[in-house]
């Protein structure tokens, strides 16, 4: 089972997707689409909604309303069905500890029902892609985060899914193991595989082709990176490093033409109004009150910036309503 | 079923890697049983004894003799003082006293029947009426013994008790079954009910349900390792009590194998059904304590007869599915009972069986909604 339709045709098909638990709505009239090969982001706060919407897409989890078609199958009616399209791995690499590399393999590749000539054959794949030569027989347990990453994503495409879920896949592995896991997730996407992943790592979202940002359940932003940071257009982003930035904070938010601030790092980043003030003017105004300036430059807003900025006005047009 | 084989294959290394189940399952029934079997022993020998021989006459120390030579009575002193006598079993260096006054031996020929005294310690009721029991019974045989049989005395009605299936009263042969059952009880419920809880906590129960595997193959898979290894541990339960205790194996081996099979059925399942409510080990842990050992341990008749438990925990034994596993067990070892007769337990035992696995897969039903 390589890909099931090709071209055109969206590989996830979402439509007002709703999931309720008791009064709380989880998920929100959630609608989008995925195409085949795409590498699409999933972006939200913890208990924003994201891992009930990739259960619910897995077939774990039944809708309480709203269709999802997930490799054109409809994950309702059919549930067994999307886990024969599906892969999925988790942020806890969930391997079994005390059995080995080769052994994991060959279990996932059992419950998959792969035949034995074919799983011989992704068993070498698996193990020469997670660059797992002469570790077969390591217990899992033994194994570096990196390692442990590669093999559970290894365990997850098996049975060459054409559909990959990720959900936060990348946590507590160091930044080399990281930037490797990327490139596999590229190839994969290249080979046409679609996949769906959720982090907290805004830099990692800058790599999908699209993001979705979902905050209390519901869908706040839709696009590529770069579409998202459009809310920004017209409403420069100032980054301003000071010496005493909580300082520097509250007398950026006194200033009129100042939209909102925000701590990065050790920096601030003020959200102006407007084009018609200059950073040096800003400038000048917090060296006027005595805070030490190493300098005012305009940024280009990060996604970290439009999440941010997107939180707040969700967050503000529930508290109009 | 390829599926189902598949889980089989992974939970069977896992085991074997596992050091901690592994100890568990095969060396805690080992233990138990030297334990329980050795320690669990209501047996009364060796009872210290304590000698006030009045009389000195061939007659008084062919008494003590029979005490001795019993085989219940160690005789740790002699003694002549009555205040000595106090003394020994205050410090309990002797749990009874015998005392044969002057006399004995002109009256044990010649009438009036003579009485010997015998002080037991009673801070142990148990012991103490066995202790009494047993010295009445020497007492008559030596006094018979004893006196001249002239044809002159009527003999008198005298019960001969004789004790069935376990005619040496010893309480290892009524504990091991119940030992057995406690410890199908251990294994069974409890690695179950880990290994699961076990994946919940490790993610990789979750990454199971991400794959096509119906839960049926799943649970089959994952149980029969340890449906296995409990029916080999009970076997190796009692061979050893056998071999060790002489516990006779006087029923049939394949009616012992069905009643075990069906008790280890149901206790998989009580696992399963509390593996279905727990999320940490811990929570799975006690509450299988709550669920199966102690009502095991306590409310079986294991080691207290349930005709002399309050009417109210009489009521709750019949939900105890040991309850009815002892008594065919039992049966089965003891008395070579054929299955046919045991099948009221062998019923109680399915239902209790099919309600545990019902509630089981549909508490694992539920969960997606």
């Amino acid at each position: 089972m390589a890909v099931d339709t090709a071209g055109a045709a969206p590989t996830i098909s979402v439509r007002d997707l709703t999931r309720r638990f008791g009064k709380f709505v989880a998920v929100d009239r959630v609608t989008f689409d995925v195409a085949r090969g795409e590498i699409f982001g999933f972006l939200g706060s913890n208990g924003a909604g994201k891992s009930t919407t990739i259960r619910m897409l897995c077939g774990l989890l039944v809708p309480t309303s709203g269709t999802a078609l997930v490799g054109g199958v409809d994950v309702t009616s059919d549930p067994e069905a999307v886990k024969r399209r599906i892969g999925y791995m988790s942020q806890r690499f969930s391997l079994y500890a005390l059995l080995t590399v080769d052994q994991n393999i060959r279990f996932f590749g059992g419950v998959y029902g792969l035949v034995a000539a074919k799983l011989a054959d992704r068993r070498r794949f698996v193990i020469e892609m997670a660059g797992l030569a002469g570790r077969e027989h390591t217990l899992a347990r033994d194994l570096a985060g990196g390692w442990r990453q590669r093999l559970a994503l290894g365990c997850a495409i098996l049975h060459e899914p054409a559909i990959l879920f990720l959900d936060e896949p990348t946590g507590g592995v160091d930044p080399l193991s990281r930037r490797q896991f990327w490139r596999l997730i590229d190839a994969l996407s290249h080979a046409g595989v679609t996949v769906l992943v959720t982090t907290h790592y805004l830099d990692e979202a800058e790599r999908c082709h699209r993001v979705a940002l979902i905050h209390a359940g519901r869908l706040a932003a839709l696009g590529t990176p770069a579409e998202t940071k459009q809310v920004f257009a017209g409403r420069p982003i100032l980054e301003i490093r000071a010496g005493r930035p909580v300082e520097a904070m509250r007398l950026l938010d006194a200033q009129p033409e100042v939209e909102k601030t925000s701590l990065f790092g050790t920096a601030v980043h003020a959200v102006l109004r407007d084009t018609a003030v200059t950073p040096q003017a800003i400038g000048d105004r917090l060296r006027d009150a005595g805070i030490p300036l190493d300098g005012v430059t305009t940024v280009t807003p990060s996604l970290e910036d439009v999440f941010l900025d997107v939180i707040d006005r969700e967050n503000a047009r529930q508290g109009a309503r | 079923m390829t599926k189902a084989l598949a889980v089989y294959r992974k939970e069977l290394r896992q085991i074997s890697r596992d050091r901690r189940t592994l100890t568990t399952i095969i060396f805690v029934p080992a233990f138990f049983l030297l334990l329980y079997g050795y320690a669990l022993n209501w047996d009364i020998r060796h009872i210290t004894l304590a000698v006030q021989d009045r009389d000195g006459t061939p007659e008084s120390r062919a008494l003590v003799a029979a005490f001795v030579n019993s085989g219940y009575f160690d005789r740790v002193a002699d003694v002549y003082a009555p205040a000595e006598l106090n003394r020994l079993l205050d410090v309990d260096i002797a749990r009874a006293a015998l005392v044969i006054p002057e006399g004995f031996g002109r009256d044990i020929t010649t009438g009036p029947a003579p009485q010997v005294q015998l002080l037991v310690n009673g801070d142990n009721a148990n012991t103490a009426t066995t202790v009494m029991g047993y010295a009445a019974n020497i007492a008559r045989g030596a006094g018979a013994a004893l006196a001249p049989s002239d044809g002159m005395t009527a003999p008198l009605v005298s019960v001969e008790p004789r004790i069935w299936y376990n005619p040496e009263l010893r309480s290892t042969l009524f504990l091991v079954p119940g030992l057995i059952a406690y410890i199908l009880m251990i294994t069974a419920v409890i690695s179950t009910a880990l290994s699961i809880v076990r994946e919940k906590e490790s993610g990789t129960m979750e990454q199971v349900r991400m794959a096509p595997i119906d839960t049926f193959s799943f649970i089959v898979g994952k149980s029969i390792p340890y449906f296995l290894i409990s029916l080999a541990s009970a076997a190796l339960i009692i061979l050893a009590a056998m071999a060790l205790f002489g516990l006779p194996m006087r029923g049939n081996w394949l009616a012992l194998f069905a009643a075990m099979s069906l008790f280890i059925a149901g206790a998989l399942g009580t696992g399963l059904l509390i593996s279905t409510a727990a999320e940490t080990q811990q929570v799975a842990f006690q509450a299988a304590m709550l669920t199966s050992f102690l009502p095991t341990l306590m409310l079986s008749g294991f080691i207290f007869p349930i005709s002399s438990m309050p009417h109210a925990l009489q009521l709750i034994t019949h939900v105890v599915p040991a309850r009815y596993f002892l008594i065919a067990l039992r049966g089965i070892v003891l008395k070579g009972t054929p299955l046919r007769l045991l099948w009221p337990q062998m019923l109680a035992l399915s239902i209790y069986t099919l309600a545990m696995l019902t509630l089981a897969s549909v508490r694992l039903a539920r969960e997606k909604r």
